[in-house]
Formats: C-alpha cells, structure tokens, sequence
C-alpha cells in the first residue's frame, strides 16, 4: 500500500501547480484505501440489507457524526465538551416540538423543511450559548461545565411535559417524504445519514486545514502566544463551539428521523459518556477516528450480549465486555484505534520514509 | 490494505447468513426490564414467561416456538431499540413486549409503523397504550395502572375511615395511570388529595421527599416500584416515618414484600390494590403459585410470583392458546392469529380475561393488605375481589374521556 502511493506520487512529479495543492488539501483523494471504504459504503445497500443497513451502519454513521462534532472540539480545539450528545439531543427535540408528531398538544406540526432548520438554528444557538460558558474554563473545569449542562438538560427534559413530554418523551415523529420518496425507508434514509456523515467529515478536513482551523490548533497549543500575536482566542473557541454544535445538531435529527421518537433516555449522562467513549477510542486526532469509534461501540452493543450467551455465560454482564473493550484500546493505545494502525504503519515502513506527522497533534 | 478488504468481506458474508429465516419455527421476540431500576420486576416477569412454557409447552401443531429475549431498562428508547433489533435481526414474527408504562406507549406507536406483526404487550400498564389513538395490532392482556387500582379508594375512605391522603409516585405514565384511578375513587367517595409529590424514575435519594411529606394526612400514597421503593422505605424509616401507607400495585408485590433487609417491614397493614393477591383462595390461582415455584430453586425467585410474573404468564398464554386455535397459521398478515386473539377468553391465574374494542383487557382486581405470615415473609391477603373491572373503570365512556389522561395534576380531586 505504501509503496504503491509513493510510486504514484512519483510518477507524476510535472502535475500542475493547482493539483498538487489540491492533493495537499484533500490528501484523501490520493489514497486507494479511502476510495475502497467509500465505494463499500456508497454500494452498502447491495451488501448489507435491513437491521445492518440502519441498525449497524446508520447508527454509526449518526453516533459518528456526534462524536465528530467532539473530535472537532477536542482534537483540533483542545477542549472536550460532553455536552455534543445534549446538543444533538435538543436538536431532536426540537424537530419534534416544531414539527409533526402523535404528541399533538406538544407538537406544532411545522413541515419538515421549516422544522429542521429551526430545529438546527435552535441546537446551535443552544451549543454556542453553552461553549460561550466553558471557553472561560480550561481542561477539567470544561468537562465540568459542559456534563454539569448534560446533566441539568437530562433532567429538565425529564421532568418538565410541557415542551418535552417528560419521561415519556415524544412519540411517532413524522419523517420527511417528498420527491415521492418515503426517505425513512431504510436504503433512502441510509444514503442520507451517508451524505450528512460525509459532508461534516469533509466539512471538518477542509476547516482543519483552512485559516480558522490552523489558527484554532494555535489555541489549542498556546494561547497565550496566539493572544499576543493578535487573534482572539475566546473568539475562536466560541466560532469552534458554533460549528460543532451544527454538526452534532445534524446527528440528533438524524437520530429522531431514524427511531421516530425522542425520550429523556437519549440524552441521559451515560449517552453523553458514550459519545466521549466513541471518540476516544476511535482516535481523537483525525476526523475519521469517531466514525471508527461508533462503528465499534455500535457492533459492541448490539452484539456483546449474544457473544457472551454464545459463549455460555451470563448474557447480563454485556456491558462489562464493553467496558473492558473501551479499558483495553485506551491502555495500548491512548489516541485510540487509529493510533494503532498508524503505529503498526510506522513500524512497517522504512525510517526515512517516515511522514513527518504534523497531520495528528500527538 | 488488503486484510482491510479482506475484514469488510467477512463482515459481509455475515450479514448475508443473518438474512436466512428458518421455516418450521415461529419466532418470538420478549423484551423485559434486565437493566436498570425495574431490574427484579424484569427478571421475575420472565420467570412468568418461563412458568407459562412449562405448563403449556411450545409446540404449535407441528411448528415450535423459539423465544428471543431482549435487554431494556424501562425508557421509551431502549424499548423502541430492542424491538427494532428483534424485529429487523432477529426477524421475529410476534412481539411480547414491553413491560413498563412508557415503554408501553412507544411500543404501540412503534408497532403501527410495522402493521404486518402482532405486538402481544407483556406487563407494561399506562392509560394511554390502547386507550388513546390505539394500534390495531397491538394487544393487551392486562388491566391498566387505574383499573388495578379499583376498590381502593372506596376502602380506604369506607373501611379505613382515611379522609384526607398525601402521594408520592415515580414521575411517569403508569404511575399517573395509578394516581388517576385512586384519586378518582378516592375524591369520588368524599376524600381528599392535598398533596401529590413526583419524583423522577430512578432516584436514589429521598430525603427531600420525606421531608415534604406533610403531617396532617391520614396516610401516605406510594406509587414507587423496584430500587426506587426499597430506596425509599429504607429512608423513610431511618428519618422515622410512622404514617398510615397505601401502595400502588408494584409497590405492594413480592418485588419489594421480599426484598432484603427490615425496611419492608414499614409495609405491614398497608392496604393496596393489584391485579392480584398472593394468598388468594382461587385453585386456578394456587396452581400458578405451585407451578412457579416448582419451575426454581427457593433462592432464585420470589416466595409467590409478583405481579410482573402474572402478566407476563397471562400474556405468554394468550399468546400460545391464540396461536393453537388457529395452529400457527400466521398468513395473510397474521389476520386469523389476531382474530383470535381479539376473542380469546383466557382462565388466567388472575381471573377471567377479555379484551375489549381497544384489545384492552377487562379483568378481575383485588383490594388487600399486608400481612405478616409469621416467618418474616410478607403476603398480600385479599380483602376484597372485584370482577369484570373495565378500561373506563365503569364510567361512562363520554363522561370517563372529559376527566382528561392521567398525568401529574389530572384528575382533579372531585366527584366526576
């Protein structure tokens, strides 16, 4: 694989000026590898059908698409916001209080293209008021923060019926149908999830690389010598929480599209757990990581309890095979699964080949 | 690269044999309350389900019945995922499912969205399930939180001589189901409410609850169920707490009578009302009993089943006696399975069970009280049967629908 891209490269050293800072952009577009796993995912509908189709690779793409809004926030920003799953969530809710569901006192029965977008304005209007409360803090007391809004919000939505149904939650939320397409259909709806997955993942590659993106890791690495070089650092830190929290308001009406129902579970302080759990252990260093991350929780989830009764014992100790999967990727590998592979690749290639590694921030 | 491609193809070729679909089963999916705090309601509904296989067996003509459990935790969304999982993985063809009140109310709204497939509900018992815009293919075999709690207002107002009762209920639909039909008897019979406090599903401390719990009331109402309400008593009794109780009817059951440790024992003369009473005379219901303890070992259930058992033993049968009348013929989108279904007339161990236009249940309900069988265990004593208790609670429909749906503040204390 390695040699065959750097033949390529080499081969080809007359290319235009234009392409080669198109390839330096999206170095993606070089990589035989990425073609492969994009053209599985396009033709996925052949290979996998039903409870695979949403269950397995449409959860994953919108848990995926939630833990990249974190990934964004804490790879690129340097801080870790608990609080994406709460922004998804209130984006859900918020498509099925405008929109049209079997809770009619609660429900404005909006049309779905007016539904979303507000629901989106009001998700991220939400996540940026919350970021501009923990960009003050730093490390620890962000996590704080953001958890101490996760959890407030769990409990608000748990008790209060006037606008959230309380525990009960909002049920049979209308899905979109036009273009005479029923895009809940599980092939229609798995290219949508598909399309919003690929969008923010290629919308966060090319913000990581842009000015914003490059000037928000020089907050990331050091404030303060950014601050003296003129940038506004808060300014920066809110700008990333905005953005994050559009992409993580993208996931959470995928997710009430995809179980047509929103309920205070889904929001509850161990969901919130669980996005940080996906982005760690797929690796908070690339935009790929929490696809990664959710692909192996989602499998982990659905499939440890017939494992472990396969296996003979007790199916209700699933949840231990999971923990014990988290601990043992994050003890061998603190940037998570995708520190794996790119190490097992470092090791298997020449020294002096080594690619300098400014991509990952280590 | 290579062993990349080479994992996306095993991955694939799984999904492919996921697809196969055996022919001679009739597959069933059961979802119950193993996580979380109705975790023992759960475990002892599929003891139930359990008890029911061993007394009716599985076959089906020629056909077998294969069961299919899946894990919820008593949320709506953890219902909805594993119904989808059994339904979409599993591809079960009949659901028993699920066993809490809100999980109840997602299920059925999930179940028109899948119109081909028969949803028999398990235990769960909110109002709103089948009273409120009902699915058509979704069947309940058991009475709701307000018809279990019949008899007991009249009894507490008549008998116990309360006047004036406090409550404290966990934060959701079956409790407000349960609420509904105490204060509607209750305020009907000249009592009165003051004070109805609600705590979230799930709390583990009550203290400031306890606090709250006013002095001047006669007794205090408990609708808590599972953790919650071992919780609550071990807390109520260490702060003291010497009212008069009345418990809902997952309060009142061997989930908590047998729980471990003394604060049960606050417990002892409270009066309750349920779908069922432990020592009930009835030969049908004794058999139950018998067959349920025989079917474990004394340390791996309860003393009597609970009323989560009962349900989900009734539901099991309605399922298996449905299915054999029509000998497992589930074509034409199961519409002979479910005609029969709609008629079927069970013996359960609970008392005669019918269903009525909305599939839902018209069954027989029980007043008791707590006692002391003189070993430390606690049963609840029938003080009262009463048959034929149905969804409207023997109101008229038009007046029952001006009442409103149960929730924190519906109904009002009064004579409707």
């Amino acid at each position: 694989m390695s040699l065959l891209q750097s033949t390529q490269l080499r081969a080809t050293p007359p290319a235009s000026a234009a392409r080669r800072a198109f390839i330096r952009a999206w170095p993606e577009f070089e990589n035989p590898a990425a073609w492969l796993v994009a053209l599985i995912l396009v033709i996925m509908p052949l290979i996998a059908s039903g409870f695979f189709l949403i269950e397995i690779f449409g959860t994953t793409l919108i848990l995926g698409t939630i833990a990249l809004s974190l990934m964004f926030l804490a790879g690129y920003g340097g801080m870790v916001s608990l609080m994406q799953l709460t922004i998804a969530g209130f984006a859900a809710y918020m498509v099925a209080v405008f929109g049209i569901s079997a809770n009619t006192n609660i429900s404005l029965g909006w049309p779905w293209w007016l539904a979303t977008p507000m629901a989106l304005a009001l998700a991220t209007a939400f996540g940026t008021l919350g970021g501009a409360l923990a960009v003050r803090t730093e490390g620890i007391y962000t996590i704080m923060i953001t958890l101490a809004i996760g959890a407030a919000f769990y409990y608000f939505t748990n008790q209060n019926w006037a606008i959230f149904g309380g525990h009960t939650g909002i049920n049979t939320v209308a899905t979109p149908h036009f273009w005479g397409i029923d895009w809940r259909t599980d092939i229609a709806f798995y290219y949508v999830t598909l399309g919003v997955a690929a969008i923010c993942y290629f919308a966060v590659q090319y913000i990581s690389r842009a000015p914003f993106g490059l000037a928000l890791q020089g907050v990331r690495d050091n404030p303060r010598r950014m601050a003296a070089l003129g940038f506004n650092v808060n300014a920066h830190r809110v700008a990333a929480y905005a953005f994050a929290s559009f992409i993580a308001a993208l996931g959470g009406v995928l997710q009430v599209w995809n179980y047509r129902q929103i309920s205070p579970g889904s929001v509850s302080v161990g969901a919130c757990i669980d996005v940080l759990i996906i982005a760690v252990v797929g690796g908070i260093t690339r935009p790929i990581g929490p696809f990664i991350g959710a692909l192996i929780f989602v499998l982990l989830r659905t499939f440890a309890l017939d494992f472990l009764v396969r296996l003979g014992l007790d199916g209700n100790r699933f949840r231990l095979l999971i923990g014990l999967g988290f601990l043992a990727i994050v003890f061998w590998s603190s940037d998570g699964v995708i520190g794996l592979w790119q190490r097992w690749r470092q090791s298997q290639r020449p020294r002096t080949d080594r690619p300098d590694g400014g991509r990952g921030h280590g | 690269m290579s062993k990349c491609s080479i994992g996306l193809l095993a991955l694939s070729s799984l999904f492919l044999s996921g697809a196969a679909i055996a022919q001679e089963k009739i597959k069933v999916g059961v979802t119950a309350t193993l996580e979380g705090t109705y975790t023992v309601l759960g475990e002892d509904g599929m003891r139930g389900h359990q008890t029911a296989l061993n007394v009716l067996g599985k076959k089906i003509g020629d056909k077998e019945l294969e069961f299919i459990v899946a894990s919820t935790d008593a949320t709506p969304d953890s219902a909805v995922r594993a119904v989808r999982k059994l339904i979409e993985q599993d591809k079960v063809q009949i659901l028993l499912s699920p066993l809490s009140g809100d999980e109840g109310i997602a299920v059925k709204n999930f179940a028109k969205t899948h119109p081909e497939l028969t949803f028999i509900n398990a235990a769960s018992g909110a109002q709103e399930t089948t009273y409120v815009d009902p699915a058509p293919n979704f069947f309940r075999y058991n009475m709701d939180g307000a018809q279990w709690q019949v008899g007991l207002g009249k009894y507490a107002y008549d008998e116990k001589k309360y006047r004036k009762i406090a409550t404290v209920g966990e934060d959701y639909s079956f409790i407000y189901t349960q609420v509904f039909g105490l204060v509607l008897e209750f305020c009907g019979a000249g009592g009165q409410v003051t004070n109805r406090q609600w705590v979230p599903l799930g709390t583990k401390d009550f203290a400031s609850v306890i606090a709250a719990l006013p002095d001047d009331v006669d007794a205090i109402y408990l609708g808590l169920g599972g953790a919650d309400a071992v919780n609550f008593l071990n807390q109520y009794q260490q702060a003291g707490g010497k009212a008069h109780l009345m418990g809902g009817s997952i309060m009142i059951d061997q989930t908590i009578l047998s729980s471990k440790g003394n604060a049960k024992n606050a417990l002892v003369g409270t009066i309750a009302a349920s779908g069922q009473a432990d020592t009930w005379e009835d030969p049908g219901w004794q058999k139950f009993v018998k067959a349920y303890q025989d079917a474990f070992p004394p340390n791996k259930r309860f003393p009597s089943p609970s009323l989560l058992a009962t349900n989900y033993y009734g539901s099991t049968m309605a399922l298996i006696l449905a299915l054999r009348q029509v000998n497992g013929d589930l074509s034409n989108n199961q519409a002979k399975f479910r005609e029969a279904l709609a008629k079927i007339e069970l013996d359960a161990p609970n008392g005669k069970i019918k269903l009525d236009s909305n599939r839902q249940a018209i069954g027989t309900n029980f007043v008791t009280e707590v006692v002391d069988d003189g070993k430390g265990a606690l049963f609840s004593k029938v003080v009262k049967v009463i048959p034929n208790v149905n969804q409207t609670l023997g109101y008229d429909p038009a007046v029952f629908s001006k009442i409103g749906l149960p929730s924190r503040t519906v109904p009002e204390c009064k004579k409707y």
